[in-house]
């Protein structure tokens, strides 16, 4: 059995920054284990521009941005298995992965950083009535075809769901020559970025309706239709709004959701608002040494914050390696009003850290009250919040009680 | 013109136990099949219940074949390497109403012969399994669950084993005999001439009947829909708990376990027109979701990976509507014919016992010599998820594809997608190396290893993009190439 400082479980934007920013800390011995034959993680696939802005001023591809991580990576020297799986992780932190080259890996490790990622959700888990022919393809999955193996997935093309996966797809496949016949959402305002609104759909005039969904799909062997209706405010179909569409292709990109089944094997308990861990500030999950960042933790909108996440992970399981524990984190932060979800749910209230929230709904001049108890920690005044972008606050230490639980709530 | 002593139309469950079963004497078989795969109508959508026999009438075909297929299937499963356990089965009850009409269902099955049946109260039903709604219960201890999947495809892989023919993508189109006496049967891939025919041909099994000559059969399509859920589900679900029958003697919604770990709840029940409509509909969903909860205490949305339906081949009375028994017969106005009608529930667990009634039948017409190199025997492909830890870094030291994961949700190897891939019934579509090896079943639903099995499929098989088919007739999966990306 191999032995290790630290395990990080996968190799995408999250497991690379993290692997750096553990090795500038002092912490040298530390594998990455990478399913893929390639380091990168999803954004292999990202072949459009806009990664990169926040962190590094300019527009890069999915691809180019992995690169720079990646180059350091190799650079530093850090070791990687790639085409390697995790089956386990115990909460004792030994974590098992198959290898063609190494076989069956068993690895201790003194911290396990749980970088996963997210895995989209499928239509199945929306029981959306109808056949079930070929032609119906995760935005996600179509992406892999189209800018992974060349493969064209079909030529008209309804897309369900405006998250970002499904807006990109919509305009990757106007320029290859389909026809997107449109856009349906069933939420009263995009899931997707604004910016993604205007760029991918906008700029080559597809349409995007939203409090609509896909009530039925036809089809036996390749989709021949779909029918779509209005929703009502409780996202249930109005009766006679019902209009069939002509297509041979639906993508989905109707949410993202944390993979964490190993996290769950390992024992650590889930917030079923982010469907990823319950962590304190310093991404730890209430396992010690057990760390998560990324979307296995909860979905971001861009890579720039993912990495940010990672690095600030690699902060604490540093300390946690070298100092040999962590502050504990006995205070609770609240989600209240209007606010979905917040990262961390616990804190120690004697150090600064990253809020990160999402609000419920679209919300114009509002505030985001940071509070513990009756002292006001925070308070930012918003033009605009939105619930496909996400929020983060710096908080500030000498702001903070070590005496009271927090509360986020956007007035 | 391809030749047969004995042909065989529809390669389901049943169509392949008896090509297994005439596989034991020496006899040119051949299965014509007009589905992509031998699992892919009814007897791949339903809920893999190994029955007891309670349910039907004392002295039918149903009961008799039901209970013979039920006592003898340790060592079916054993043979031919069929995922089964054998957990019993909770029939539950709320009211007194309830408790009458289970107590003529205990009554019914020592019968029929089905051993071990008892009323328990809420106390034992706790103890076996708390997950289960309802005030007390029937324990049927006989009751399994089986992958009907891998059942059939066993069945039909030990009769090719054994020298059985199987032509897929063959549908049987008009019938004539021959001077000789020998049937033509034209189809959509050429006539193939054989000696005896047998009609196995399920929801289709009144239509090649009249083709046969011998009209008048009703086949009434009842169709039920499904939700599969999570293993998470499955972790609640110990044994497959029914409802008390309806007056009309059958089962609403039922949750039973699947042998991998899943959860189905289903079917509801109505008539169709067209038995091969498989789609499901908004208002069955909602039904299952109020009923299903009522049995089972973790059914939730977000526990739902998908939905399906099947539909069952009921021989109704054309005059009166009633159901009927199953029907195997030689008919005298249709020389060298075997004609089953109305093979529907419980024909999964009646299919060998079918196939062997049909050999009676074949053996009062002529002698059959047995087959010395018959081999009753088939080994499935090996699971690298069910292995232990040993046992898996053995596979990966012997086959290094078994240390590369393609399906991560089910831990499907590649060895395991490459061995499906050229199976012995040369099935290549996506959902035969799904129903083979369970890739793509779980809650990504092949999110991430779809594109790798298709993939693979090309590779292995040398074939064009746009031949990659997802299930039966023309499912392309794809269109084509990206500009210029045949090139790349």
């Amino acid at each position: 059995m191999m032995h290790k400082q630290a395990v990080i479980v996968g190799g995408g934007p999250a497991g690379l920054a993290a692997a750096l920013r553990l090795k500038e800390k002092g912490v040298n011995d530390l594998l990455i284990l990478e399913r893929e034959q390639k380091l990168g993680g999803i954004l292999r696939q990202c072949i459009h521009d806009g990664f990169g802005l926040t962190r590094f001023g300019e527009s890069l591809s999915g691809p180019e941005y992995a690169q720079r991580f990646i180059d350091q990576v190799q650079q530093a020297g850090i070791d990687c298995i790639t085409d390697c799986t995790v089956l386990d992780i115990t909460g004792d932190k030994l974590v098992t992965a198959a290898s063609r080259e190494h076989g069956l890996l068993q690895i201790q490790a003194d911290a396990v950083l749980l970088t996963m990622g997210c895995r989209e959700r499928t239509r199945g888990a929306l029981a959306t009535p109808g056949t079930r022919p070929a032609g119906v393809y995760t935005a996600g999955v179509a992406q892999n075809y189209i800018n992974l193996q060349n493969i064209m997935v079909g030529r008209e093309v309804v897309i369900l769901g405006s998250g970002d996966i499904g807006l990109i797809m919509a305009r990757r496949m106007t320029l290859e020559g389909a026809h997107v016949k449109g856009v349906y959402e069933v939420q009263p305002y995009p899931s997707g970025l604004p910016r993604n609104i205007e760029q991918c759909l906008n700029d080559y005039d597809i349409p995007l309706h939203l409090s609509h969904t896909v009530v039925d799909i036809r089809g036996r062997e390749r989709l021949t239709s779909v029918v779509v209706a209005q929703c009502d405010e409780r996202f249930r179909p109005i009766p006679g709004t019902e209009e069939e569409i002509p297509c041979d292709t639906l993508i989905l990109s109707v949410g993202l959701i944390p993979e964490n089944e190993l996290s769950l094997a390992a024992g650590v308990e889930l917030d079923p608002r982010t469907r990823g861990a319950f962590v304190d500030e310093h991404c730890q999950t209430a396992i010690p040494g057990v760390f998560a960042a990324g979307n296995v933790l909860h979905v971001h909108d861009l890579v720039d914050f993912v990495s940010l996440e990672a690095e600030a992970l690699a902060d604490s399981a540093a300390e946690y390696l070298l100092a040999g524990s962590l502050p504990a984190c006995p205070l609770e932060v609240k989600a209240g009003s209007n606010v979905g979800h917040v990262i961390p749910q616990r804190i120690s209230g004697t150090r600064p850290f990253t809020l990160s929230l999402r609000v419920r709904q679209p919300l114009n001049n509002v505030s985001i009250v940071v509070r513990q108890g009756d002292r006001e920690v925070l308070r930012k005044k918003m033009r605009k919040a939105l619930p496909a972008e996400m929020i983060q606050l710096p908080i500030r230490a000498e702001k903070l009680t070590d005496s009271a639980d927090m509360e986020v709530c956007v007035e | 013109m391809q030749s047969y002593d004995i042909i065989i139309i529809g390669g389901g469950v049943v169509g392949s136990a008896i090509a297994r079963e005439l596989t034991r004497y020496q006899l040119s078989v051949a299965v014509l099949e007009k589905e992509s795969d031998v699992c892919t109508q009814t007897s791949g959508r339903n809920t893999g219940m190994l029955h007891a026999g309670f349910l039907y009438k004392t002295g039918s075909l149903k009961a008799q074949c039901c209970v013979e297929g039920n006592r003898e299937f340790d060592q079916v499963a054993r043979e031919l390497d069929v995922p089964f356990k054998r957990t019993g089965k909770l029939i539950v009850g709320f009211t007194e109403e309830h408790r009458q009409r289970l107590l003529a269902m205990i009554e019914r099955g020592r019968a029929n012969g089905v051993p071990g049946m008892e009323l328990i109260d809420r106390t034992r039903m706790d103890e076996i399994d708390p997950s289960a709604g309802g005030n007390f219960a029937i324990h049927c201890p006989s009751s399994g669950i089986l992958d009907p999947f891998i059942y059939t495809i066993a069945l039909a892989e030990n009769a090719v084993k054994n020298g059985a023919k199987y032509h897929l993508y063959t549908e049987v189109t008009g019938t004539e005999y021959l001077p000789d006496g020998r049937h033509v049967l034209h189809t959509s891939r050429g006539d193939f001439a054989c000696r005896w025919v047998i009609n196995s041909a399920g929801l289709h099994s009144a239509e090649i009947s009249a083709m046969l000559g011998i009209p008048g059969y009703v086949i009434q399509p009842v169709k039920g829909e499904y939700f599969v859920l999570d293993k998470k589900a499955g972790a609640f679900a110990r044994i497959p708990v029914y409802p008390a029958p309806t007056e009309r003697n059958t089962f609403d919604t039922h949750a039973t376990p699947t042998v991998d770990g899943n959860v189905l709840v289903g079917p509801n029940s109505f008539n169709v027109e067209d038995g091969e409509d498989y789609s499901v509909r908004q208002i069955g969903m909602d039904g299952l979701q109020e009923s299903g909860a009522r049995m089972f205490k973790h059914m939730k949305r977000e526990y739902y990976i998908r939905t399906f339906a099947g539909a069952r081949p009921k021989r109704i009375n054309p005059a009166t509507g009633e159901i009927q028994d199953f029907l195997i017969e030689r008919p005298e106005q249709a020389p060298s014919v075997i004609n089953l009608v109305g093979i529907e529930s419980p024909g999964l667990t009646s299919a060998l016992p079918i196939a062997r009634r049909v050999v009676k039948l074949l053996q009062e017409k002529e002698t059959l010599q047995p087959n010395p190199a018959f081999d009753p025997t088939r080994r499935g492909i090996v699971r690298f998820h069910e292995a232990s830890r040993e046992e898996q870094a053995r596979l990966i030291a012997e086959n290094p594809d078994y240390g590369e994961i393609v399906c991560r949700c089910e831990t499907v190897t590649r060895a395991e997608i490459i061995q499906a891939i050229h199976n012995p019934l040369g099935v290549c579509t996506v959902n035969g190396i799904k129903v083979r090896t369970r890739a793509s079943m779980g809650r990504c639903q092949g999110g991430y290893c779809e594109t790798r099995i298709t993939a693979m499929i090309r590779e292995e098989l040398h074939k064009a993009v746009t031949d990659v088919r997802l299930t039966n007739g023309d499912s392309a999966m794809f269109t084509g190439y990206v500009k210029g990306g045949e090139q790349a």
